[in-house]
């Protein structure tokens, strides 16, 4: 368990109150005693080792710690970042409440039907005590339920405003997140950058945090934005704006899913967030601001590309081609699955995409564009050129 | 069962009427039902993004509730001769009921023809159509259906199939009259007066 | 009457006919079970309609868990596997869980309170035929359309149909109608019943049966149905108003015209919350009684009991905003209805409690009702603590909309309700079929269920605290996520296997089941002073009551209940 100061109080005014509360509980011991603490977080982080390992044991990724490496099993348990770890504390308190109720009850009932069974020796005829209640025993049984209610409902409160009314040390990076059937379009405003479904995030550490303000939105239905290591999850709603924030401490590209059912391909919009160092961060910045390069060797493709409305749903910068039905390609090659994550970004699944994106994606929104070979080839490689 | 038991006489184990119970039931289901479309108008109450708005196009229906509200006393003083036994009396007034629902269903329909026709106010025009032909005309078919029962009843009494033991059905009938206009009151509330300026 | 009766088969033709055949012939067996108002055929054809959904909602999730099996699977089509979790989940609850509550309640209710039938026969009749009726609009979805391949016009946004992905935009077609008129119409048949039952209860009890002399059961169908009249209606709106939207254009969800889609959500939750209460008081109304029956006891604290079921039923007014909590709320929305749900649980534990009480001190017989209440109470255990988890918000911040919503809310409805069911079934069967069911057969079908259900959704948690998504049709592999879908397949199968054997357990011991006689258990209430089945008129002579267990008192007249109450 991280020391409070860290968690928690980082911001100040809002919290401040809460904070000092906090210390209060925490001194009383009443929450969590501090003694120990360390202890259980190793024993905690050998169990998610063992148990990722089992669960890894079929072909998978064990979590990793440099940037390029996938996070592909995301786990509630091993929060990345403040809001998580915001989470992950509340969520272990009531996790250790409920299986001491579990231990305590079932132990219980589990003794009843033991000691209590009718032996083969009994006779049938007699029967035992007829008890029909005792108002004490009900009111004593009644107080401790009510304790523990009120404790998750203090610890509730708590981590609910804290989330909710953080306020950010220094300017936090904005990205504004619109959900689409079935793709995520993303928007830098600070730096003018739009670009879909790989969200490019610095890593914030200790003596520099870099909070990320998302505002979440929806261009259709309702989507449900979720990386489990990161925070909770948050719905996109068509007719509102909702706020989220994630701030992340390890590098790495972190996995998530779309949470609400908006369709066919619902299964399939997936979630990157790249979390690079803040140099990473900078230089992927500056290379989606840059205009695409203009190769003479693709202008056959850039026709092409034209000719079959492309740009209809498509924007390219620099180019006729601004639809926003679909998502911007104007980087395309600056990321590392197409399709909103249904396959990685290589030639052979570009090649099947342009010749039918029902193949990989049977039932998203963009149709079979009824492409003879030539034009694939050369749409592909004018993709290709989209760095 | 056990002999030694003490034996209650009919008169002394009285449970309420099965009627009676099952209408406060209706009443109560229909409430709840009432209560989301009221819900709604008033949650969407200023949230248009076009016209027409209440305030161009709404004038209080001061005819109808009338129409209305007095046939809930017309209904009570048929209920009182019903009482007494003047059969005579109770179906004149019972009658007048039933022909002041009617007026007050034709000035809805007029209301609405207005609103349809010279507004063009329609149900799929935007958040102030539906919300309030989904209210008004939920209230309104549970006048017809109030109607159907009274012309119901009327009928049968002419023909002489109302028999004393159908006293608590008549008077079943007239509470969920009294309902429909109650319910009325609430919605002239919400949508003409609440709503009415947005 | 001590279990193991002495009757042998050979009184068998003493034994007042079974429901239907006193016409002797097919066509007259027909007839009367589509004309008839007697609330005990009503009560078994609501039954034998929820079981037939039953089967038909299961082998969905056979299908369901077979494409989950395995990553990129290719049983099902992205299109027949959103059709099948809706239609899974819509069944399984209105055409499954609601008519075994209304079956259960109709054919027992009467029979306890010592009354000739329901307080409307008629429209028991009309109730039931809704319900019927309309589930099969919705199984008519699947060859609607573009027929049987393709899965048709199913609805596919699933059970709970968020708006606005079931505006006309974005579902054309009549696959969500299906889905709005066959559960509007169920609805109907729902309230209509709801009605019934609640007039019944307080109108024809029989003499001396004051409402704290009610049994627990009859306690908590009241309770149940003041839910079903207060509560359907909401959804019932909402249907109303999607319907408009769908067919006249109607703006209320629209977020173009300015409408909200978290409105619907609140509409449908308003219904949706107390519903799955609904669905779990008849269960704790079967365990009440069993329980006390096999403890050889009466039930710890009725006076708590029953105020802990009222309880139960306002507060569930109040909770529904905690499937809402990722929405998008503001702190003190959030916070408030934490805290109700936080605050439900409190009654809800208690009754465990007391359960757990009465079993103390007794003579716990395992038969097969018992072993049924015992496993739900475990099960009920868990699932309620799951469900505190994600009362608290920010836990359920990282879990709604996963795995473990699935996993918790099955363990809640298979785990505890179905347990409750089958505890009902093999404690009142004898009273209706006059036979005892098969105990072997009733094991096996213990073991294979309890043993398919945990390997089904235990590893649910699992992968919903990894990350797993609901409502998806496939997943990639490399999430953590394939070892628990795979063991939850096989839980799948090895859990219809156990149903199975219940089935055959039905039908054979229809014809070849031990004779109960009237009293098999040694019961207490009045359903257990008639002949096994009651004949159509239930009583020859409507009992007078002095106490809570009227049996009790007449098997014990030294030591009559009515001396200590």
């Amino acid at each position: 368990m991280k020391s409070l100061e860290h968690l928690a109080c980082q911001d100040k005014d809002v919290t401040e109150g809460a904070c000092g509360v906090l210390r209060l509980v925490h001194r009383s011991g009443f929450v969590i005693p501090p003694v120990g603490s360390a202890l259980r977080d190793r024993a905690e982080k050998l169990f998610w080792r063992v148990f990722l390992l089992l669960t890894a044991a079929l072909p998978g990724t064990i979590n990793a710690q440099t940037a390029d490496q996938v996070r592909s099993v995301q786990n509630i348990f091993e929060p990345v970042g403040a809001p998580a770890e915001m989470l992950h504390r509340t969520s272990i308190l009531v996790l250790l409440i409920c299986l001491g109720i579990f231990v305590i009850v079932g132990g219980l009932l589990l003794y009843a039907v033991v000691r209590y069974r009718r032996r083969t020796t009994d006779d049938d005829e007699t029967e035992p005590p007829q008890v029909y209640g005792s108002t004490a025993i009900e009111l004593a049984w009644t107080v401790p339920p009510i304790l523990i209610v009120v404790v998750l409902a203090l610890a509730t409160a708590r981590t609910v405003g804290e989330i909710n009314n953080t306020k950010f040390i220094g300017d936090p990076l904005q990205i504004r997140i619109v959900g689409h059937r079935f793709w995520w379009e993303l928007h830098y405003p600070k730096y003018n950058i739009t670009t879909a479904n790989e969200i490019h995030v610095p890593v914030s550490y200790l003596s520099t945090p870099r909070p990320i303000e998302l505002t979440l939105a929806s261009a259709d239905v309702v989507h449900g934005f979720w990386v489990p290591e990161l925070s909770g999850k948050e719905w996109l709603v068509p007719d509102r704006e909702n706020k989220w924030w994630i701030q992340p401490s390890i590098l790495g590209i972190y996995l998530g899913n779309c949470t609400v059912l908006c369709g066919l391909q619902h299964a399939n919009m997936l979630i990157r967030v790249i979390v690079e160092s803040p140099e990473d961060f900078d230089r992927w910045v500056t290379r989606q601001q840059r205009p695409p390069t203009l190769d003479p060797n693709v202008e056959e493709g850039r026709r092409a590309f034209t000719a079959n409305s492309c740009g209809s749903c498509h924007r390219i910068e620099g180019t006729t081609s601004n639809g926003i039905f679909g998502p911007d390609l104007t980087h395309f090659m600056s990321r590392q699955t197409l399709g909103a994550g249904v396959a990685p970004n290589d030639d052979k699944n570009l090649r099947s995409w342009l010749r039918d994106p029902q193949v990989l994606k049977p039932g998203c929104l963009m149709p079979e564009m009824k492409l003879d070979t030539q034009q694939v080839e050369q749409i592909v490689a004018y993709l290709k050129t989209l760095n | 069962m056990s002999t030694e038991s003490l034996s209650l006489t009919e008169t002394e184990w009285k449970l309420p009427s099965p009627r009676v119970v099952g209408m406060i039931l209706v009443i109560l289901t229909e409430t709840a039902l009432f209560t989301i479309f009221v819900v709604a108008y008033l949650f969407y109450i200023g949230k248009s993004t076009s016209g027409p708005y209440p305030h161009e196009v709404l004038e209080l229906p001061i005819l109808g509730t009338v129409l209305l509200l007095s046939s809930s006393a017309t209904i009570v003083v048929a209920e009182r001769n019903l009482h007494k036994g003047v059969t005579s009396l109770f179906n004149l007034w019972w009658l007048i009921t039933a022909l002041l629902g009617l007026g007050f269903l034709i000035y809805t329909a007029v209301e609405w023809y207005k609103l349809i026709y010279e507004d063009h106010l329609t149900i799929s025009t935007n958040l102030f159509g539906s919300t309030f032909y989904s209210l008004v005309g939920l209230h309104a078919s549970h006048v017809v259906v109030g109607l159907i029962l009274i012309f119901l009843i009327l009928i049968m009494n002419l023909t002489g199939r109302i028999k004393h033991y159908h006293h608590e059905h008549i008077i079943m009938i007239s509470w969920y009259w009294h309902f429909v206009d109650a319910v009325w009151v609430v919605v002239f509330t919400v949508v003409y007066i609440i709503g009415g300026n947005s | 009457m001590p279990n193991g009766t002495t009757i042998t088969d050979a009184g068998a033709e003493l034994l007042p006919a079974r429901p239907g055949e006193e016409r002797g012939t097919l066509t007259g067996w027909v007839q009367d079970l589509v004309y008839t108002v007697d609330h005990k055929k009503l009560g078994m054809l609501y039954i034998g309609t929820g079981l037939f959904f039953f089967v038909v909602a299961g082998i969905m999730a056979l299908l369901i868990r077979a494409q989950l099996a395995f990553p990129n699977g290719r049983v099902l089509t992205p299109q027949e596997f959103n059709g099948f979790i809706t239609v899974h989940g819509t069944v399984m609850i209105f055409w499954v869980a609601m008519p075994l509550v209304f079956g259960m309640i109709n054919y027992l209710v009467p029979l306890m309170i010592g009354a000739r039938d329901m307080a409307f026969p008629r429209l028991n009749a009309f109730s039931f035929w809704l319900t019927f009726f309309s589930g099969f609009l919705l199984l008519f979805s699947f060859v609607g359309g573009p027929g049987l391949y393709g899965a048709g016009s199913a609805p596919d946004a699933g059970w709970f149909a968020i708006a606005p992905l079931t505006s006309p935009a974005f579902s054309k077609g009549p696959s969500i109608d299906y889905w709005s008129l066959s559960v509007l119409v169920s609805g109907i048949g729902s309230i209509t019943g709801g009605v019934n039952i609640m007039v019944t209860i307080i109108c024809y009890r029989t003499k001396g049966m004051t409402l704290h002399r009610m049994p627990l059961f009859v306690w908590l169908a009241l309770v149940t149905m003041f839910l079903v009249v207060v509560f359907l209606p909401p959804l019932s709106a909402a249907q109303i108003m999607l319907t408009l939207e769908r067919y006249l254009g109607a703006k209320f969800f629209e977020a173009q015209a300015g409408g909200s889609a978290i409105l619907w959500q609140h509409f449908f939750w308003i219904f949706g919350h107390p519903e799955v209460y609904i669905l779990v008081l008849p269960a704790f109304a079967t365990i009440s009684e069993v329980v006390p029956v096999f403890s050889r006891k009466p039930i710890f604290g009725y006076p708590m009991m029953v105020a802990a079921s009222i309880l139960i039923g306002f507060i569930s007014a109040g909770v529904w905003a905690h499937h809402m909590f990722t929405v998008g709320m503001n702190s003190f929305g959030v916070t408030f209805f934490a805290m109700a749900t936080l605050a439900i649980s409190v009654p809800t534990g208690i009754k465990i409690f007391n359960w757990l009480a009465t079993m103390y001190g007794g003579k716990i017989r395992l038969e097969l009702p018992m072993i049924f209440a015992i496993a739900f109470l475990f099960q009920f255990l868990i699932a309620g603590l799951t469900g505190i988890m994600l009362g608290v918000a920010p836990f359920d911040w990282q879990l709604n909309d996963s795995y473990f919503v699935i996993a918790h809310f099955h363990y809640v409805i298979v785990g505890g309700i179905l347990y409750g069911v089958f505890a009902f079934f093999y404690y009142w069967y004898p009273k209706a079929f006059g036979r005892m069911l098969d105990k072997k057969l009733g094991l096996w079908h213990f073991w294979l269920f309890t043993i398919g259900f945990h390997l089904t959704f235990d590893p649910q948690h699992f992968a919903g605290i990894l990350g797993m998504p609901r409502r998806i049709y496939t997943y990639q592999p490399g999430r953590g996520w394939e070892l628990w879908n795979l063991i939850s397949t096989i839980g799948a199968f090895v859990q219809a296997a156990g149903v199975v054997c219940f089935t055959v357990n039905l039908l054979w011991s229809a014809w070849k089941g031990k004779i109960a006689g009237d009293d098999p258990w040694d019961a207490w209430t009045l359903e257990w002073t008639t002949t096994s089945p009651p004949p159509e008129y239930n009583f020859e002579k409507l009992p007078e009551v002095r106490s809570r267990r009227p049996l009790w008192d007449l098997k014990h007249p030294e030591d009559p209940d009515w001396k200590f109450e």
